[in-house]
């Protein structure tokens, strides 16, 4: 199946945002890993910027920078976010507070705690009626959630903003899962490929493949990729920023998504 | 869009295993709800399914072992849904029917669990806490596929309330894609402390049964419950033998409401948008369903925001009611257990009037019934409604 990319951000260790990522990841400027800070969501009334998490922040950050670079409107926009953490700090923090006697758990934190709750604050951010899928796929959140937001696109002929985003989890559920980094990146994705995109995509589930994953030629990303499920996009965004040809074969459970990429 | 034949479907809830003991309770009118004891929990009145506690996961997936792997266990192992996966995987191969599943939490219970025995001066979980194979949202598919021997792609959608009704939409996006030719789709949603606390902490338990669309409604009972359905195209291939409910998936849609984190538009237009486009693209008109299995949680908020929509879709004839008086509110796995409600009505020419009501909102401009109904349905709408702003409408017909 094919669409088109019209838009594209990251926001990760070393990379803020397109302009600066893609000169890195050009290999134009060096990778510096440093954390970065995201913008503040500046969509977001303050009531909600407040009560709205940093995982929010940091998906919302890409989601809107996808949608500039894109030059698209993004009131009606269909979205898909994928993360396999959600917000670990929240769940962390309703566990703690179920462990003590009583177990109040806070109202706030409840209600953002359901998975969807980024792609809740985007449609509100919007007043968007617009559907926002959330999922959660473990390592394979970018791929999986790719290959859905894809097949979404193609079936329904609609644009799809698709979001995938990760960050550590504290307390101790955070040692036994460990993520490193906070990581977010976006694709603007459009079923309609006579529109004017930066590359196409074509992409395969290919079940059983034995052939070996792809990882960004830098070791420092490769480390990124290896420990946060959604820079695993590394290698298909190094791809499009140095507007090459090529397959990516993105892991997927159980099988890879292969992904055509011929820059426009 | 191109129909989808459920050819197999079940679900198990607070009223038993499968289609028998659900279609049996509907038309006793007998509740499955009882006084809330689980988890520290002891507000209000609880959906509980008898014998997850005794239930054993096969021996080479007990890394698996949670109470949320289990119901889904339970009830891949009802009216036969095992059986029937297993034939249409010899037809299709293993790696070309997909997984979908919807949760809310998934084995978040097992990390409660696990908090309270943590060594608090190190802050570390106790040994063997295994977070990817039990509390991980991925789980419940990963074991589902690996307790059915499926190869194909999986996926968890995890929008709250509406995840398994979701799990339709996704599933029809991949095998109108062609990633699949098949797909169980479902969900699992299982008791569990934060959510028991978290709606309570919202103050939208109710100290009674639920009573949705009722004037003194004052909230939701938690339930729990598994279900599943096996997608595929009609036609695609004879099916040997019916096993648990049938039913045409004809339209579905999902929408938001871009209003509030945890309070439905109180002008519905979301969930209206899910209804309308679900019925377009179903290629039906409102009058051609016989009866809409409401998402009716039994909040104030919910069911006035679902009056109005269903009403401004409708209108005032269309026979309406929710099973949640019956099943409790099971979350995330409601969409999945009421898609067989709605296999049941179909099948039967069946319409629950809705349980515990006294006196309908008098508000309400619905067709609310409160008494079970004999006659024939042709068509079938089931809306579900979740925090984060998002609805999921889909339309049901009966099987060829």
């Amino acid at each position: 199946m094919k669409v088109g990319v019209r838009g594209v951000s990251v926001w990760g260790p070393g990379l803020a945002g397109w302009a600066q990522a893609q000169e890195c990841l050009q290999g134009k400027t060096e990778w510096v890993e440093q954390e970065q800070s995201p913008p503040p969501a500046s969509i977001l009334a303050p009531n909600e910027r407040r009560r709205s998490g940093p995982v929010t922040r940091l998906a919302m950050a890409v989601a809107s920078e996808a949608c500039t670079v894109a030059g698209m409107e993004t009131s009606d926009l269909s979205v898909v976010f994928a993360s396999a953490n959600g917000d670990g700090g929240v769940i962390d923090s309703i566990l703690r507070a179920l462990s003590e006697p009583g177990g109040e758990v806070s109202p706030t934190q409840f209600h953002n705690s359901v998975h969807n709750a980024p792609a809740g604050y985007w449609t509100i951010g919007h007043n968007s009626i617009a559907p926002a899928t959330a999922l959660g796929c473990y390592d394979w959140s970018f791929g999986l959630g790719l290959l859905k937001a894809a097949s979404e696109a193609v079936v329904e002929q609609h644009p799809v903003l698709f979001v995938a985003y990760d960050q550590p989890i504290p307390g101790p559920i955070g040692k036994v899962r460990v993520t490193k980094g906070n990581f977010a990146c976006a694709l603007l994705l459009d079923p309609n490929l006579s529109q004017q995109a930066m590359a196409q995509l074509n992409l395969r589930y290919v079940p059983r493949s034995t052939l070996p994953i792809d990882m960004p030629p830098h070791k420092g990303l490769q480390a990124l990729a290896a420990d946060n499920p959604a820079a695993r996009s590394l290698s298909l965004l190094t791809c499009l920023a140095q507007h090459r040809a090529g397959t990516v074969r993105i892991a997927c459970q159980p099988g890879q998504l292969e992904v055509d990429v011929s820059p426009c | 869009m191109k129909p989808l034949v459920i050819s197999a479907g079940t679900a198990i809830s607070a009223l038993g295993l499968g289609v028998a003991p659900t279609h049996t309770a509907l038309r006793q009118r007998q509740s499955g709800l009882v006084r809330c004891n689980f988890s520290g929990g002891t507000q209000g009145y609880m959906g509980r399914v008898a014998g997850v506690e005794a239930h054993r996961l096969p021996e080479h997936l007990q890394q698996f072992d949670c109470r949320n792997n289990r119901l889904a266990d339970m009830a891949l192992n009802t009216d036969g849904f095992y059986h029937a996966v297993a034939q249409a995987r010899a037809y299709y191969g293993p790696t070309r029917i997909a997984v979908i599943m919807g949760t809310s939490t998934s084995g978040i219970l097992n990390s409660e669990i696990a908090y309270a025995m943590r060594d608090r001066e190190q802050d570390t979980m106790p040994p063997g806490f295994d977070q990817q194979h039990k509390q991980d949202l991925f789980s419940l598919p990963t074991y589902v596929a690996a307790a059915l021997g499926l190869e194909g792609p999986c996926l968890t959608v995890s929008n709250a309330c509406a995840s398994s009704s979701h799990a339709f939409l996704d599933a029809w996006h991949w095998i109108e894609a062609g990633v699949c030719d098949a797909a169980i789709v479902g969900g699992a949603d299982s008791l569990c402390g934060m959510t028991l606390h978290g709606f309570g902490a919202l103050g939208l338990v109710d100290e009674q049964p639920t009573r949705p669309c009722d004037a003194d409604r004052h909230g939701i009972s938690i339930g729990e419950a598994a279900g599943f359905a096996l997608l595929e195209r009609p036609g695609a291939r004879m099916v040997q033998q019916n096993t648990g409910y049938q039913a045409m998936l004809l339209g579905c849609a999902a929408s938001s409401d871009g209003h509030h984190m945890s309070a439905p538009d109180p002008e519905g237009r979301g969930a209206i948008a899910a209804m309308r486009q679900a019925l377009v693209r179903a290629g039906l008109d409102a009058s051609d369903v016989g009866y809409v299995n409401l998402h009716g949680t039994g909040s104030l908020a919910n069911d006035a925001m679902e009056d109005k929509a269903v009403h401004s879709v409708f209108g005032g004839a269309t026979p309406c009611s929710s099973t949640k008086g019956w099943t409790g509110h099971t979350l995330g796995a409601s969409g999945s257990l009421e898609a067989m409600i709605c296999g049941i009505s179909l099948q039967h020419g069946f319409i629950p009037g809705g349980l515990n009501i006294t006196h309908i909102d008098p508000s309400f401009q619905a067709r609310v019934v409160t008494d079970n109904v004999d006659a024939p349905v042709k068509h079938v709408v089931s809306n579900a409604f979740g925090f984060g702003g998002t609805n999921c409408s889909l339309v049901f017909g009966a099987a060829q």
